[in-house]
């Protein structure tokens, strides 16, 4: 045995060398890697307070109780995650095809359009009971984002477009359409917003049934919290138990072995980004009648942007998103109660670089050996 | 320094993995100006072994020497800075780039500005020296795969490799491309470098190697014994620890009806140049039919012309039904199975499990599924059954299909076509790239189907397997069949004559 000479240079008494994964890990591994990076998110954002001055533990608690520490903080949190689990659904479907669809803000504002045609045009009678309003919300909400899908999925499909071109500026197109309307034909007042909807087109909520139970009073939470819940259960059922799933899987694992098992991939491509964009409809319908009431300009202050965050986060498991959902909901909450309100921001930003390098974890392993002198 | 005979000498390498000993106190000695050969069944420690040597992997214990000094490599720019450079199975080329700039590519020189007619005229002096004929300005995308594997010789070459690491070199190649890169290997041998390389093919070691390593199991079995005098049997038994069964027994079975029946049918290439012309063939059940030829002669497209993949012209008849230019969905309801050329970019998905590559072709039809939804308890327990019926080797049906060797991914991918019990088996090279074990029990698995009635069509460019499997075996050249002979009486010298353009009828 011959040694080499051991270099003058400092030297850590350990190396540290990362190896490829050779064997499979346990079930539990790639949540507790996620929790860990969360948690290590927010002692580096802990120790950059700290840095400048700040109080850490108090900035933390109180960050607690704005998004956690009442049942009127929370739904608060379950009102900004609500668009958020749709549309991380809509991206999620799309993605495990590895079709990137990065227009659901543009389906977003679409779906929230055409669900208020409903109202505005009106499509259904006014007087109509609420339930049936309501109804053709929803479908008028998903039609409108699946048009949106529609239309790069059929370009891709038909011509090999590429859709994150064609998804991206689909969002500006429907951006400036939403705005026509609002601001040339159906502005309230001449404010870029149309008149508040009749009670009868609002999704339910609970402050509703105050009179009944005391404790609903002044609780915002409406209905479309539970559109997003029956989505993912939908989602999940569809890609990991349904033959259509099991294709999706297939062409984004493989498109050859895809068209080799027989599996029509162009009308694949029209499909999902129709779903996709009918989930980013929903979304939009649901923050129109659930939350603001009426179509006006920046219903969305960017939902399918982070939608695709919320994806990527959630590994693409449906009821993943809904918790990664949930944490960015309390992130926006936060932020508009927290002072600065960057704080907020540079905590999902270190959320977000944390996370994604973790996945070095799951497909390397690190070593630490003593340096042998 | 003491002088040395040997450029390599590997001692006592040990290589652990979790669970497996990939190497156990394997010993490999490399002479000067030699061509070692290294033999070994699938999972042996082979490529292991010599992805120490290449810097890839760190062994756990053992002395690696070149030219008689002991290193330390890692890092494969460590390995290639002491002479050794390894050309992979699996090239690792830039489609879209010239083979000069893939040579350059993650070199220090040229720094920032390329003058690239200069590094072109540089490997044109490399080429005519180990003549390694290949267009630098060429795209690697328009280079055949014998063209693609120069450039990755080049490549190690520019390097200054004197040690050359070949890990299956000739796995992907037609006959003739692997007489010349037999005559570069030793050509590159006569001036001077050592090359190591790993095979399967058992008559290329008995042709080609100075001396032989075989490992089994990750332990040595054969230490650089000499290649001279020793015979295929032997080394089979060293490989596999038993002696090997060279033809499979065939049964004597007359052929039943017409099963598919193609007339006139023409097709072009990927690159829209005729790949099949006017081509006709009939094929009986219980039968199977050889297509020899030498590759690129529109043996893939032949395969894909008859499962729906690419499009055609002319007729295509299973059991009577017209399957030209339909989708490749309408073939499997006729009762089409696909063996692809391609196990890992078209016969199998990668990051999926093996239960669900193997449901890919009845994922929707009874009782897997039902159309809407898929029964994934029933998939589970089927996909268990034929991992012990065909042998596979994975540690769970959970396991994904990228970790699975060749020859295992090979398995589950019969098992998975001849579970739909087929009426016709397109099956396309399929113990490319094997180890002897696997091809036996693959040719065996495709005899099992002539004796249950199906017919096979049976596209491969090794001889002596179209020989002892077929019924029937038809030449194809240039996209036309030569002719067909009876395989029982063929004549070789004849089939070769016809491979390289001859028809039948003229000889």
């Amino acid at each position: 045995m011959t040694t080499i000479a051991p270099s003058k240079r400092f030297q850590l008494p350990y190396t540290i060398s990362l190896e490829k994964r050779v064997e499979d890990y346990p079930k539990w591994f790639p949540p507790a890697i996620t929790i860990g990076a969360v948690l290590i998110a927010f002692l580096i954002s802990g120790i950059i307070l700290k840095l400048i001055g700040g109080e850490p533990l108090r900035v933390a608690s109180f960050f607690y109780e704005a998004t956690f520490g009442s049942w009127a903080v929370f739904s608060d949190t379950l009102v900004k995650a609500t668009p958020l689990i749709m549309v991380g659904l809509a991206c999620a479907i799309a993605f495990r095809m590895k079709l990137w669809n990065i227009g659901a803000e543009g389906q977003f504002y679409l779906g929230a359009f055409a669900a208020s045609l409903v109202v505005l045009v009106p499509l259904v009678p006014p007087e109509s009971p609420k339930v049936v309003i309501i109804g053709a919300m929803i479908i008028m909400g998903m039609i409108g984002g699946a048009v949106w899908g529609f239309i790069p999925g059929f370009l891709k499909a038909r011509f090999q477009v590429n859709e994150i071109i064609t998804t991206l500026m689909l969002n500006y197109i429907a951006i400036s359409w939403n705005n026509f309307w609002i601001f040339d034909r159906w502005s309230d007042a001449g404010f870029q917003m149309t008149p508040t909807f009749d009670k009868s087109a609002w999704l339910p909520r609970l402050a509703d049934y105050a009179r009944e139970y005391k404790m609903f009073s002044g609780i915002t939470l409406h209905l479309g919290v539970v559109f997003g819940i029956i989505a993912a259960g939908i989602m999940w059922w569809i890609l990991e138990r349904s033959s259509w799933g099991y294709e999706i899987k297939l062409i984004g694992d493989n498109p050859n072995a895809a068209k080799y098992a027989g599996i029509n991939i162009a009308r694949n491509i029209v499909l999902v980004m129709m779903v996709s964009g009918a989930l980013a409809g929903l979304a939009g319908m649901s923050e129109v009648t659930g939350v603001v009431h009426r179509l006006q300009e920046r219903i969305s202050p960017g939902y399918g942007f982070t939608g695709i965050i919320v994806a990527w986060l959630a590994k693409l498991n449906p009821f993943t998103v809904i918790l990664v959902s949930i944490l960015f909901g309390a992130l926006i909450v936060a932020g508009r109660e927290i002072q600065p309100s960057g704080l907020a921001l540079m905590l999902q930003g270190f959320i977000l670089f944390m996370i994604i390098s973790s996945d070095v974890l799951l497909r390397y392993k690190v070593r630490l050996t003593r340096q042998t002198a | 320094m003491t002088e040395t005979p040997y450029a390599v000498e590997m001692e006592e390498i040990v290589v652990r993995f979790p669970g497996v000993l990939a190497n156990d106190r394997v010993n490999l000695t490399l002479k000067r100006g030699e061509i070692h050969a290294l033999l070994g069944e699938n999972g042996a420690g082979k490529s292991t072994l010599m992805n120490v040597l290449a810097g890839l992997y760190k062994q756990a214990a053992g002395v690696i020497k070149i030219h008689g000094r002991p290193v330390s490599f890692n890092s494969p720019k460590d390995a290639i800075a002491h002479g050794v450079g390894m050309i992979h199975q699996h090239f690792m080329l830039v489609p879209t780039q010239t083979v000069t700039e893939n040579i350059l590519l993650g070199l220090d020189e040229p720094r920032f500005i390329m003058n690239l007619p200069h590094y072109d005229q540089k490997v044109r002096e490399l080429q005519a020296q180990f003549g390694l004929q290949v267009d630098p300005t060429a795209k690697i995308w328009q280079l055949s795969v014998g063209e693609q594997q120069r450039v990755e010789i080049l490549k190690v070459l520019y390097r200054g490799a004197d040690i050359l690491i070949m890990d299956e070199p000739t796995a992907v190649l037609a006959p003739k491309e692997i007489d010349e890169l037999i005559n570069t290997m030793r050509s590159m041998v006569a001036q001077g470098k050592s090359i190591i390389f790993i095979s399967h093919k058992l008559h290329e070691v008995t042709a080609v190697a100075d001396r032989v390593t075989v490992l089994r199991k990750g332990l040595c079995t054969a230490e650089g014994i000499s290649a001279k005098g020793l015979t295929q049997a032997d080394l089979a038994r060293l490989m596999v620890g038993r002696d090997v069964v060279f033809s499979v027994a065939k049964e004597e079975q007359a052929p039943g009806s017409v099963v598919l029946s193609m007339k006139n049918v023409s097709a072009q290439n990927n690159k829209g140049v005729p790949a099949l012309r006017n081509l006709s063939l009939e094929l009986h059940s219980g039968e199977i039919l050889g297509i020899a030829g030498v590759a690129g002669n529109g043996q893939s497209e032949l395969a894909q012309v008859i499962t729906g993949l690419r499009p055609c012209e002319g007729s295509i008849l299973v059991n009577g039904e017209e399957v030209a230019n339909q989708p490749p969905s309408k073939a499997i309801a006729q009762g089409v199975a696909h063996v692809p050329e391609d196990r890992t970019k078209v016969g199998s998905a990668p990051n999926m499990s093996i239960t669900e590559n193997t449901i890919m072709k009845d994922y929707s039809s009874e009782p897997i599924g039902n159309g809407w939804s898929i029964n994934f308890t029933k998939a589970r327990t089927r996909a268990q059954k034929l991992k012990k019926m065909y042998d596979i080797l994975a540690p769970s049906v959970d396991t994904m299909a990228r970790k699975l060797s060749g020859g295992n991914l090979q398995k589950v991918i019969l098992a998975r076509e001849i579970s739909t019990n087929p009426r016709l088996m397109v099956a396309v090279q399929p113990t490319r790239g094997l180890d002897v074990g696997a091809i036996e029990a693959i040719q065996t698995l495709l005899l099992e189907q002539r004796a249950s009635g199906t017919a096979v069509l049976l596209i491969s460019e090794e001889l002596e397997e179209l020989l002892s499997l077929s019924d029937r075996i038809a030449v194809i050249f240039d996209g036309q069949i030569m002719g067909t002979v009876d395989a029982k009486n063929a004549n070789i010298d004849q089939i070769g004559q016809m491979m390289i353009g001859s028809k039948l009828e003229t000889l």
